[in-house]
């Protein structure tokens, strides 16, 4: 959220500028000036009529002003007389014009500081709440309404019910009334009025809400009220535990879907090919080493980097892959136990390679700013944008190879070679080249997971390694050969870890999930959804 | 030419032909060694330091384990990627039993529990940890607890006839599996940090030359043993059957061997000698942590196996040997090196050696006998 807030902030300022530049003669700004002016001579016991003016004009920079003041970082230079902010950032004063938010290099001895009290201070909040409930954005609106969930006043309350009726939100309005109905709750005399506000309130997921209601069920005065938090609570905790179990689902689909990534290239090589490709988890880091190197390219645009780096990803693992069937796999062909300790060793030897060539430490990608961030769905459930995108990514690889695999050439060759391949030979299909290509096609879509597994760990030298064991459990769980059965394994085993979690702590989940396999495997040795027909062995 | 993979046991198979001379010479070398250490000063072309001694003790340890992996990937075809696990729940039991006799003597002097569960405030020792105060219990349990758990882990397995790749993964992420539990402080093992600062066995110091070579010539002496022993299993009626089972199961199978009988217990006693291996492995060390479950360690003994030569016994304690020889020398002259020279034996040794030292040696004797025998036909005819 912080980097937005300070994006808008900047974007604010450039308007600022912008105004301020065009209507610099006008007859309101003169007269803005002019109070700014006398703010900085006025006693502090006059102060309050000053402001009360300046807000009357209405200027732009109002509202900065106010915030500034009532943070007491309002100062003025001792010369020019024109009003600064100083703030403190990492122990360094910065000190700024407030009009044009232009950082000055002057030192603090010769700015003077302007003092509110605690009078002024309840009077600037008011004005403040005036002008963000007033604003122009309705997303501004509900944000100074959901502030006021926090600590409210009787002016504030004024406030809402004067702007109540006026409000062409509805989202903003039901908060609006939820303050409203915080406030009944809480300060009225009327019995039923509070208890009517009290069942009103148990619509509402805000912790603010909840505090309130957990504060009067303790109402020894009035035993209905109390009765009545109690009750409204408990509906709300209800809800809240659905919202948990909703989330815990999310959290589960996120990791199912960074599961899928993983192993959807093992479906390929393992799967389909029936080649134990040990170096598989290398595939993917070399996939997210290629995003780092794509960012060191191009530093100033990390937004576009990703686009860039997911084909680049793609053809470095791939042509990798390529290399390895071609220079090592094609010659234990049949021979599966030798194929996993050559590609062990090849494993071994990329992971080394990496940590010569880049140094042993993890790397830091970037996010892009358009993936950091979250969205809200309600109060007590948030979606975090980069998991978003990396679930529907997710989806979107597995569709698109899929669709490689069902409609295109290359995908018919590979069923062919993959089910008969002496048939295959003998129709005329080049399975030499076929063998080179799938492995490939499998390597460059872990290369693919790589770019995406950068955004959510660690880029290092044993970034591979964390994947592989989980890999080829989701692909030996959803049954070899299948490839729907590695979505539905790694959705299940994803939401089964996550579901675990929260009553066993994170590494026993992952105990129990493997455990789990391993018995699985047991009694249906051939994964979920088992080959029929003549594909099966 | 592709051999079939019976063809390469025959020779080996040939009593005690390769497998009591080899323990001759072992013992033999442990004896100089030995002596070399005890007697002879510093200074003496004879004298064998205690690092050597230890050393020496350690790779012995690794050959026990590269027997044990040979025992079962060589003779029964069950590639197990997961052998690091009993080697390391061997050294668990015997870290155990040595962390207990440090008593009083640790950091914080509590004469019962040892220093990492004072340090994490436990009030008293787990149950699990009760009896291995006492040396035979908790070597015994070294020996049971993973032999057990081969025993369950086996029976399920093959009762459900997996095999190949799946059984080979499946044995990785159960070692994965217990890394990770490992890992956790809550499991009463010393979390991160593992067993370690022992102090003396048995009453002997571990730091005394004494202790140290003893140690070593003990661990030379039940590697001789498991090697004699295991040989004569594999030559036996038994043996023979494992080795049938392996070539073809399902043809065993119908000849009514219950398959997987013969496989769970073979499993067991490679377990059981891995775990011996581990528990040897710790007093000389000195430490246990859960990096000994690293699936990483299991992988590094097949290829200790496949460069000896799987199948024939000797050639996985030679394999385990020169491996880790040339890792000791390795790391020290290059320390990024050994990883690329790892990577690259696995690669070479399964595309050029398939069959390993032995059996290139094999081989070559074999092209050189036929060799010899064609000149006496060709002498006889003239």
């Amino acid at each position: 959220m912080i980097p937005i807030t300070t994006l808008s902030r900047a974007l604010r300022n450039c308007l600022l500028i912008l105004c301020l530049g065009l209507s610099f003669v006008s007859a309101d700004d003169e007269r803005f000036q002019a109070l700014a002016l006398e703010l900085t001579t006025v006693k502090l016991a006059q102060t309050q009529p000053v402001l009360e003016k300046i807000a009357e004009t209405e200027h732009p920079v109002l509202l900065q002003l106010f915030q500034t003041m009532v943070e007491g970082d309002l100062y003025y230079h001792d010369e020019t007389l024109e009003l600064l902010s100083v703030e403190r950032i990492d122990g360094e004063y910065v000190i700024k014009n407030l009009l044009s938010g232009e950082v000055l290099p002057i030192d603090r001895d010769i700015t003077t500081k302007i003092r509110v009290n605690n009078r002024l201070r309840v009077w600037l909040r008011g004005a403040i709440a005036q002008i963000q409930l007033t604003a122009d954005d309705a997303s501004a609106r509900l944000a100074a309404v959901r502030s006021l969930l926090e600590r409210y006043d009787d002016d504030s309350i004024e406030l809402l019910l004067s702007l109540r009726a006026d409000e062409p939100n509805t989202k903003v309005r039901s908060a609006m009334d939820t303050v409203l109905a915080m406030n009944t709750a809480e300060n009225s005399a009327d019995t039923g009025a509070r208890v009517a506000s009290i069942e009103r309130l148990s619509d509402s997921l805000e912790p603010d809400v909840r505090n309130l209601l957990v504060e009067l069920s303790y109402e020894t005065d009035a035993p209905v009220v109390a009765a009545e938090a109690q009750r409204a609570l408990e509906r709300i905790e209800g809800r809240v535990n659905f919202f948990g179990h909703v989330d815990t689902l999310f959290f589960g689909l996120s990791l199912g879907s960074v599961l899928l990534l993983a192993s959807i290239g093992l479906a390929i090589t393992f799967g389909v090919m029936g080649v134990i490709n040990m170096a598989h988890g290398e595939m993917i880091m070399l996939g997210a080493y290629t995003t780092y190197v794509v960012q060191l390219l191009m530093p100033n645009h990390i937004d576009a980097s990703l686009w860039v780096a997911i084909p680049a990803a793609f053809l470095v693992s791939g042509a990798f892959g390529v290399l390895i069937e071609r220079g090592v796999i094609q010659f234990l062909h049949g021979r599966p136990l030798e194929t996993l300790l050559a590609t062990f060793g090849i494993s071994l030897i990329l992971q080394q390679l990496v940590r010569t060539i880049f140094s042993p430490l993890n790397r830091q990608v970037d996010t892009p700013s358009w993936m950091s961030g979250q969205f809200e769905i309600n109060p007590v459930l948030f979606v975090t944008l980069n998991r978003f995108y990396i679930f529907v990514f997710a989806l979107l690889v597995f569709a698109a190879l899929v669709l490689v695999l069902s409609k295109t050439n290359l995908g018919l060759h590979v069923r062919a070679v993959s089910q008969n391949r002496q048939m295959a030979k003998a129709m005329g299909i080049r399975t030499a080249r076929v063998d080179a290509l799938t492995f490939g096609l499998g390597s460059g879509i872990a290369g693919i997971a790589g770019v995406a597994l950068s955004q959510l760990t660690n880029v290092g030298p044993n970034l591979g390694q964390s994947y592989i064991i989980d890999s080829f459990m989701v692909v030996v769980f959803g049954g070899v050969g299948n490839l729907f059965g590695t979505l539905v394994a790694a959705f299940t085993l994803g939401i089964a870890n996550k579901v675990f979690e929260p009553v066993t702590g994170a590494v026993l989940a992952s105990i129990l999930v493997l455990v789990f396999i391993i018995l699985f495997i047991q009694k249906r040795p051939k994964g979920l959804f088992p080959q029929k027909g003549r594909a099966a062995e | 030419m592709r051999l079939s993979p019976s063809s390469w046991f025959k020779r080996s198979g040939e009593p005690g032909a390769v497998v009591a001379p080899f323990v001759g010479l072992l013992l033999l070398v442990t004896l100089f060694a030995s002596v070399g250490n005890l007697l002879f000063t510093e200074g003496s072309v004879f004298h064998v330091s205690t690092y050597t001694i230890t050393l020496l003790g350690k790779y012995l340890c690794y050959a026990m384990l590269a027997l044990a992996v040979d025992v079962v990937w060589g003779y029964c075809g069950i590639l197990s990627l997961g052998h690091a696990a009993f080697f390391a729940l061997g050294g668990y039991g015997m870290g155990m039993y040595l962390m207990r006799q440090i008593g009083d003597r640790g950091v914080y002097g509590n004469p019962i529990l040892p220093d990492f569960m004072v340090f994490l405030n436990w009030e008293q020792l787990p149950w699990y940890w009760f009896g291995f105060d006492h040396f035979g219990f908790a070597l015994l349990m070294a020996l049971l607890v993973p032999g057990l758990l081969a025993f369950v882990f086996g029976w399920l397995a093959f009762r459900s006839r997996v095999t190949g790749v799946y059984l080979s993964i499946m044995t990785q992420a159960l070692t994965y599996a217990l890394m990770l539990a490992f890992f956790r402080n809550e499991m009463g093992f010393g979390g991160n940090n593992g067993l370690t600062d022992f102090k003396d066995i048995l009453g002997f110091d571990l730091q005394s030359d004494t202790t140290r070579v003893a140690l070593f010539a003990i661990t030379a002496f039940c590697l001789s043993l498991t090697l004699l022993a295991s040989h004569a299993i594999m030559t036996s009626r038994f043996g023979k059957v494992i080795i049938a089972l392996r070539d073809t199961e399902s043809r065993s199978r119908f000849l009514g061997y219950r398959t997987e009988r013969y496989k769970v217990w073979l499993f067991v006693y490679s377990a059981v000698v891995a775990a011996l291996a581990g528990a040897l492995y710790v007093p000389q060390i000195g430490i246990i942590n859960p990096g000994e479950f690293a699936p990483l360690n299991s992988i590094e003994v097949v290829i200790w196996v496949a460069i000896g030569g799987r199948g024939t016994l000797v050639g996985a304690v030679l394999g385990a040997l020169l491996v880790n020889y040339a890792k000791t020398r390795l790391t020290a002259i290059f320390p990024d090196a050994w990883l690329f020279a790892l990577g690259a034996l696995f690669v070479l040794v399964t595309l050029f050696l398939p069959k390993g030292l032995i059996g290139m040696a094999g081989q070559w004797r074999a092209r050189r006998q036929s060799g010899q025998h064609q000149n006496q036909s060709v002498e006889g005819q003239s």
